[in-house]
């Protein structure tokens, strides 16, 4: 994965990424998704390009289970969620959808810094800054799912959780 | 990492929708087991436009064809509907809102996902959990006239942290909790998630019997205790005695203040409901402050019981007729303006006080609005002055 870096701070909310005000828009995700997280950046849905990375501080994606949080980031094409942890729900609801998160140490990534991430070998690449960091190992599980493309490709293939 | 078969899984018009079109999507045909398979018509109910009675078409159809559970506009919020009609000690429930943390307090283990999660357990009747650690909350002590469990919720979410207990469960024990109604404890857990937690637990006991019982459902009483050598990663002890009224500031539910601090803030709507505050004691207290006074002539007042039940015992106790009487709007059962959906959007720069659980930045309609968390004391005692106001004072 390659991309430049859209950087949020601490405790964004799924309020943040997809405001209860377009509740009506749920029905219709590429329309929904012109609006993810413009209340904290109004740039971000209209500028972000593919390969493109989100990266935060604490406590990504606390609040709602609003799976649309998740799914509306993935559709504007960002290849993965960084940041030093996440709310549980929108933690799997990533894994879930086929959306990398990833916990690691946010503080040395600047907006705008250009990253390559290995999701396997763990390694996030910082070639603005020149610098290497280790991020902590996705379960294996959750790896498989994600490789499958989300959760529900996963149970069409196996029939069922594959966990081992 | 585990996975688990489940009692029931539940979702509502906001994340119901995307679970059927998934399992439309994905070509899943099957559903486990319509019994168990419960949807709710909650957040935008009855619809305010077209595109949201589009969805809760959809989950009409839906319900129809596979026999799934359907529970109408006006019936109630999902969190009470599951504890009223479902739950039991010892279930395991997911849910497609991260509020159904509620139902820990009847003993069960009962957490939020999302669509694709509650799609899957449509199908299987099972889900992947991470199995958390636990943290003991010990609330000892007991609450001074005008101070109530909200209070102590706000104040211990404040202590931990939004993000303070990340992954984990929460349990809540101590003399307090012990003696405390069934409608107080649902306050409690119905805020875990708050800190991040995955569950909140209370253990069930004769409070829970009589709830049960009361909800026609008394031979579910399961007795579900804690292990007497169980580990906890940390416990941590509240004492309720001569705490004061808690005030969540605007945009973070661990923004805590006492009443003290932040007094005297110019309100111009109260909204007093929701899976938090929605409850019989809830509305009895409102009721109280209210009779025989008006509400503030610049503050709008909004009341919305958490479920048709609630809302038949208000209507018979007079509680509905002492808040119309007072000035007070008396809405259907269901979430409100919690969502940011309908019935009471915020307009710019207004300030709202109310006895949900968020308050984050937007989450009222408006992001250019303030939203202060309380008791259903404080919002009564509020609704009367105009501005933040201490309940103690008019109680």
């Amino acid at each position: 994965m390659h991309g430049r870096v859209w950087k949020f701070g601490d405790g964004i909310s799924t309020d943040d990424i997809i405001p209860g005000r377009y509740f009506h828009l749920r029905g219709k995700l590429p329309e929904l998704a012109k609006h993810v997280l413009e209340d904290v950046n109004p740039d971000f849905s209209v500028k972000v390009e593919k390969g493109d990375f989100v990266v935060a501080g604490s406590n990504f994606g606390q609040g709602s289970s609003r799976e649309h949080a998740a799914t509306t980031i993935r559709l504007m094409g960002v290849s993965a969620v960084l940041a030093k942890s996440f709310a549980r729900i929108f933690y799997r609801n990533a894994v879930n959808v086929g959306l990398p998160v990833i916990m690691c140490n946010t503080d040395l990534i600047e907006n705008g810094d250009e990253l390559e991430i290995d999701l396997n070998g763990g390694m996030i690449n910082n070639l603005s800054k020149k610098k290497k960091l280790k991020t902590k190992a996705i379960p294996r599980f959750m790896l498989r799912i994600l490789e499958d493309g989300g959760l529900l490709r996963h149970i069409k293939k196996y029939g069922k959780f594959q966990m081992k | 990492m585990i996975v688990t078969k489940i009692d029931y899984v539940a979702a509502h018009d906001g994340s119901g929708p995307l679970a059927i079109r998934l399992l439309k999507e994905m070509d899943f045909t099957r559903v486990w087991s319509p019994r168990k398979t419960l949807f709710f018509l909650d957040h935008a109910a009855p619809a305010s436009r077209k595109e949201l009675a589009n969805e809760h078409k959809l989950i009409r159809e839906f319900c129809r064809t596979s026999g799934a559970q359907f529970s109408d506009v006006g019936e109630g919020i999902i969190h009470q509907e599951l504890v009223e009609k479902y739950v039991s000690p010892g279930n395991v429930i997911i849910g497609g809102d991260s509020h159904t943390c509620t139902s820990g307090a009847l003993g069960a283990f009962a957490t939020g996902v999302g669509s694709t999660d509650v799609s899957i357990a449509i199908v299987l009747g099972k889900t992947w959990l991470r199995v958390p650690e636990t943290y003991k909350i010990v609330i000892n002590g007991k609450f001074d006239d005008g101070v109530y469990p909200k209070d102590m919720i706000l104040h211990i979410i404040g202590k931990l942290g939004a993000d303070g207990a990340i992954y984990k469960s929460l349990e809540f024990t101590g003399e307090n909790v012990k003696t405390m109604t069934m409608d107080s404890r649902f306050t409690l857990t119905n805020m875990a998630v708050e800190t991040g937690a995955k569950a909140g637990l209370i253990e069930s006991d004769e409070i829970t019997e009589h709830y049960l019982r009361s909800m026609g459902r008394g031979k579910f009483c399961n007795d579900i205790k804690a292990d007497v050598d169980a580990q906890y990663a940390q416990t941590f002890e509240f004492d309720a005695s001569n705490l004061p009224p808690i005030v969540s500031l605007p945009h973070s539910v661990d923004n805590t203040k006492t009443i003290e601090e932040a007094e005297g803030i110019e309100v111009d709507q109260v909204f007093v409901g929701t899976c938090t505050n929605g409850r019989i004691e809830d509305l009895r207290i409102v009721a109280r402050i209210l009779k025989n006074r008006k509400v503030h002539p610049k503050v709008r007042l909004i009341v919305i019981p958490a479920s048709r039940r609630i809302y038949l015992e208000a209507l018979k106790e007079g509680i509905i007729e002492t808040i119309v009487d007072s000035r007070g709007v008396v809405l259907s059962p269901g979430c409100g303006p919690c969502a940011g959906v309908h019935q009471g959007i915020l307009g710019e720069g207004e300030v709202c006080v109310s006895t949900q659980n968020r308050n984050f930045k937007g989450r009222m309609g408006n992001p250019d609005a303030e939203i202060y968390l309380t008791s259903p004391a404080t919002a009564a005692a509020t609704a009367l002055t105009g501005e933040l106001s201490d309940p103690r004072d008019v109680i």
